[in-house]
């Protein structure tokens, strides 16, 4: 069971500057640190107007490199970005660029998409997941034409980058994932139990 | 004794160099007077450039203020006057703001010192520029984002790394002469430790046998190096930089002896890096964004 918070990044309209993203990341982990070891977070930015540079490294990477690119990370946490425009997009392509991260991201109506940094294959893996939803090694590798042991590798490396979730030896996209509770706010953020898919 | 320095007829980013040339053997607790009765026009950077002179002053300057009534409508719209009455020991005519049809004040002349004035920086800057800029100058609602996002970084670099406030302005003009079409200036000029300093204080820091003022300005506006060690700083500038270019916009930075400047085509500035320039404490920014850049 992975317990899913959904948190509307709407503390300040404008995301900006250092500290600010540093008060957004750390009510965001505290609020990771109350819902237990296996967490789905969907952080949504369709309240945000602006996000520069400093917020996003501030917020996306902090957040990820420490939930997602440790070698024995805090607990196993997916994210999923949501909302995010254009604007938002360029900040956050140029901190994960720098930091060589990747994530997951939802824009209203359309479907996940991965950004950051992700060599051809996972990619080509990824998205085969997306198309399947949720499969095995053998069936990813049936899908996407590749072969079975660069699949395996692909996927825990996918899976380790917290972009696809493992349970036993299935794997599940993140695709589909939408804010919860869309009106709700940081400081109100709803945790429940429930399964991501 | 009171050394008298003529201010130019027009103070923009070059010219104001003349200034500094005069200031800098006068010692800083000797009294100077900087003259702009004859001046007519000055940009952005030149007035917030002007407000950091008297904070880099022990002995408090004085400034005549234009004679021209155009001239003085401008800058007390800027809100030049505002600011320079606790800086300067003000002389001349008192003027007073005036609508005009031919520049538009984006963002009047704002001082930066913490993190909150980067959020009023940024709040204001929307407001205006859905009116000015998206309407006047048919900027799309897309760059307007990358604008504030761009003025908020090079605000925090004075938060983050000057050790003094600064200021910041944002104006549109027409540059007939130049381009035959309007731009968008944006000045942040700050009178604290500069880039050189703020690198210098990086622990363990090795500099090289040619460091410089201009090889700090290399480290930190092309390459993106901070004093931090945290790999995610120095993205600021980088990413103003990587903005400014993609509008074919000008960026260039001045601090302690040296100026580096990103130059497009339509610039006739040949000198991407100027190096023993007059010395002058801080950094000033300038960026300028031509209007035909909005239409695509």
């Amino acid at each position: 069971m992975i317990n899913r918070i959904d948190v509307t990044c709407d503390l300040y309209s404008n995301l900006v500057t250092r500290p600010t993203g540093a008060a957004v990341r750390i009510v965001i982990e505290h609020q990771l640190d109350e819902i237990g070891d296996h967490a789905l977070a969907v952080l949504d930015f369709s309240h945000v107007r602006i996000l520069d540079f400093s917020c996003a490294d501030e917020i996306v990477a902090k957040l990820l490199q420490q939930y997602v690119s440790q070698d024995f990370p805090k607990r196993e946490v997916y994210f999923v970005f949501y909302g995010m425009s254009e604007s938002h997009i360029y900040a956050i392509e140029a901190v994960l660029e720098r930091h060589g991260l990747a994530l997951v991201t939802q824009l209203a109506d359309e479907n996940p998409c991965l950004m950051g940094t992700v060599d051809g294959e996972e990619r080509q893996i990824w998205e085969t997941m997306c198309e399947l939803g949720t499969g095995g090694a053998a069936e990813i590798a049936t899908a996407s034409g590749l072969d079975m042991d660069r699949v395996e590798h692909g996927l825990d490396h996918l899976w380790r980058r917290r972009l696809v979730i493992r349970q036993d030896d299935r794997y599940m996209s993140l695709r589909g994932v939408q804010p919860a509770f869309p009106n709700h706010s940081i400081s109100s953020t709803e945790t429940r139990p429930r399964t991501p898919t | 004794m009171t050394t008298i320095i003529n201010l130019p007829p027009s103070i923009d980013e070059r010219t104001f160099e003349t200034v500094l040339e005069h200031l800098a053997p006068i010692p800083l607790d000797e009294k100077v007077l900087l003259d702009g009765r004859h001046t007519r026009w000055a940009s952005p950077y030149g007035l917030t450039a002007l407000l950091t002179v008297a904070q880099t002053r022990a002995e408090k300057p004085a400034l005549v203020s234009p004679e021209s009534e155009e001239t003085g409508s401008y800058w007390a719209r800027t809100g030049f006057f505002k600011h320079a009455e606790e800086l300067f020991e003000m002389h001349g005519s008192t003027h007073r703001a005036r609508a005009s049809g031919e520049s538009d004040v984006l963002l009047e002349i704002t001082p930066v010192a913490k993190s909150e004035d980067v959020h009023e920086v940024v709040g204001r800057i929307q407001q205006k520029s859905s009116s000015i800029l998206v309407k006047e100058l048919n900027i799309d609602a897309k760059a307007t984002m990358g604008f504030a996002m761009t003025l908020s970084e090079a605000c925090q670099n004075i938060v983050e790394h000057a050790g003094r406030g600064g200021w910041v302005a944002v104006q549109t003009y027409r540059w007939q002469k130049r381009l035959g079409r309007r731009v968008v200036v944006i000045a942040v000029c700050d009178a604290g430790v500069g880039f050189r300093q703020s690198l210098e204080s990086a622990q363990g820091r090795r500099m090289s046998d040619r460091w410089d003022d201009g090889m700090a300005l290399e480290e930190t506006v092309m390459r993106g190096v901070s004093r931090f060690r945290d790999p995610g700083r120095g993205q600021g500038l980088a990413g103003v930089r990587k903005f400014v270019q993609s509008w074919d916009g000008k960026f260039s930075v001045r601090s302690g002896t040296a100026r580096i400047a990103i130059v497009p085509e339509w610039d006739s500035d040949n000198f991407p890096l100027k190096e023993n320039l007059p010395f002058f404490p801080g950094a000033q920014v300038q960026m300028t964004i031509p209007e035909s850049v909005f239409h695509d």
